[in-house]
C-alpha cells in the first residue's frame, strides 16, 4: 500500500509535465518560449514577497524565543482539559496555523515520545496531516500580489483551522479509541 | 486585524523577554530568522519561475480551461462572484488539485496566480475581495489525500501501519474545509448585512 503511495507521488510531478508540454506541442503553442516568458513573472514575484516574508518570520520568531508562545500554551491548558482536549497535542494545535517547521518537529516529538501507534501519536499526525500553516499561506499568497488589507481572511483561516483540529479529535477517537 | 496580531507578537515578545531573561535568545530569533525569511523567498523563486512557465504552456494551450469547464457547476456556487469563463477558475482549480494530490511547491506557485487573477477581477486594489477570502479559507484548511511527510515520519518510528491514518486524515481534512467554507460564507453574509459589501 505504502510502496504504491510512494510510487504515486515520485511520478505524478513528471507526468504532469510531461501532459502539459505534450498537450501544448499538440496545440502549435511555441512551449519553450511560453515557458521562458512565463517563468519571468517568478523573478518579480519572489522578490516582492521578501518584505512580507521577513517581517511575518521575525515577528513570530521572536514570539517563540521570547519564551511567550509557550507561556500561551501553560496558560490555556487548564481551560482546554476542562474541554477534554488531550493537553498533549495543544502546543501542536496552537502551532500548526503559526509555523510549519515548528509543527513538524513537534509532531516527530509527540510521535516518537509517545509511539506512533498510541492516541497522541495518531492525533498529532492527523493534525499536521489535515491543516496548514495559515500564517505562511496568508503571507505568501496575499504578500505576493500585494494585498495589504486581510479583511476577514485570517479570521476564516484559523477558525478553518480550529473546526479542522476539533474534527481530527473526533475522528481519530471515534476510528482507533482513547488508548 | 493584522497590524495587531503582527505589533502584538513583537510587543509580547520583547516585553516577555525583558521579564523572563530571554532578550538574548530574541536577539538571535531577530536575526536568524529575517535570514531563514529571504533565504526561503530565494527558494521559492526557483519553484515559482519553474512552474509558472509551465502553466503559461497550460494556459496558452488551452488546458486550463478544459480543467475548469470539467467542475464548472461546483467552481460556479463556490465562486459566485468570478466569472465562469474566468482564467482566474482554472488557476484555483490547479492549486486546489495540486493541494489535494500532496504537490505543495506546485501548489503555491498555482496559488499566487490565481490570487493575482482576484486582484484584476477587484479593480487592482489591495484590499481583498470575497472571493479571495473563499479561496484562503479552502486553501488553509489544506484538503490532501496522501500525507506524505506524516506518513514518513510515522514509518521512521516503526509505526504498525503508517498509512492507517490517511482515513481520518481525509475526513478531518474535508469537515475543516466544509466548515471553512461554511465560516466564510457566514461572514461574507455578514459583512453584506453591515453594508461593507
Amino acid at each position: 500500500m505504502l510502496h504504491w503511495m510512494t510510487t504515486i507521488s515520485i511520478w505524478m510531478i513528471p507526468l504532469l509535465i510531461l501532459s502539459v508540454i505534450l498537450y501544448g506541442t499538440m496545440k502549435r503553442v511555441p512551449t519553450y518560449e511560453t515557458f521562458v516568458e512565463g517563468g519571468k513573472e517568478g523573478i518579480n514575484m519572489s522578490f516582492s514577497l521578501i518584505p512580507f516574508l521577513v517581517g511575518m518570520l521575525v515577528a513570530i520568531s521572536v514570539f517563540r524565543a521570547s519564551g511567550a508562545l509557550d507561556f500561551l500554551v501553560q496558560f490555556l491548558q487548564p481551560l482546554l482539559a476542562f474541554l477534554h482536549f488531550p493537553s498533549e497535542v495543544l502546543p501542536l494545535a496552537i502551532i500548526r496555523p503559526i509555523s510549519g517547521t515548528a509543527a513538524l518537529g513537534m509532531t516527530s516529538d509527540l510521535i516518537s515520545v509517545y509511539g506512533p501507534d498510541s492516541f497522541v501519536g495518531r492525533l498529532a499526525a492527523t493534525i499536521q496531516g489535515s491543516t496548514d500553516t495559515t500564517f505562511y499561506v496568508l503571507t505568501v499568497y496575499f504578500g505576493a500580489v500585494g494585498i495589504k488589507k486581510m479583511g476577514d481572511a485570517l479570521k476564516v483561516g484559523l477558525l478553518a483551522d480550529l473546526v479542522g483540529i476539533i474534527a481530527a479529535v473526533i475522528v481519530v477517537t471515534l476510528v482507533f479509541g482513547m488508548n | 486585524m493584522v497590524n495587531y496580531i503582527w505589533g502584538g507578537m513583537f510587543v509580547i515578545g520583547i516585553v516577555f523577554g525583558m521579564i523572563n531573561g530571554t532578550m538574548d535568545q530574541v536577539n538571535k530569533a531577530l536575526f536568524v530568522s529575517a535570514k531563514e525569511a529571504v533565504t526561503l523567498c530565494l527558494g521559492l523563486m526557483s519553484i515559482l519561475v519553474f512552474w509558472l512557465g509551465l502553466m503559461k504552456i497550460a494556459e496558452e494551450s488551452g488546458l486550463l480551461d478544459k480543467l475548469s469547464t470539467l467542475f464548472k457547476p461546483f467552481m460556479r456556487w463556490l465562486f459566485p462572484e468570478v466569472p465562469p469563463n474566468h482564467p482566474a477558475m482554472g488557476y484555483i482549480l490547479s492549486n486546489m488539485m495540486a493541494n489535494t494530490f500532496g504537490l505543495g511547491n506546485a501548489a503555491t506557485p498555482l496559488g499566487i496566480k490565481a490570487m493575482e487573477q482576484l486582484k484584476k477581477l477587484n479593480g487592482g486594489k489591495t484590499t481583498v475581495s470575497r472571493s479571495m477570502v473563499t479561496f484562503l479559507a479552502i486553501n488553509t484548511s489544506s484538503v490532501t489525500l496522501i500525507p506524505t511527510t506524516v506518513i514518513a515520519i510515522r514509518m521512521n518510528y516503526d509505526a504498525h501501519s503508517p498509512t492507517d491514518i490517511v482515513f481520518p486524515t481525509i475526513i478531518a481534512t474535508a469537515i475543516s474545509a466544509i466548515g471553512g467554507i461554511a465560516i466564510d460564507r457566514y461572514f461574507y453574509y455578514r459583512r453584506k448585512r453591515n453594508g461593507r459589501e
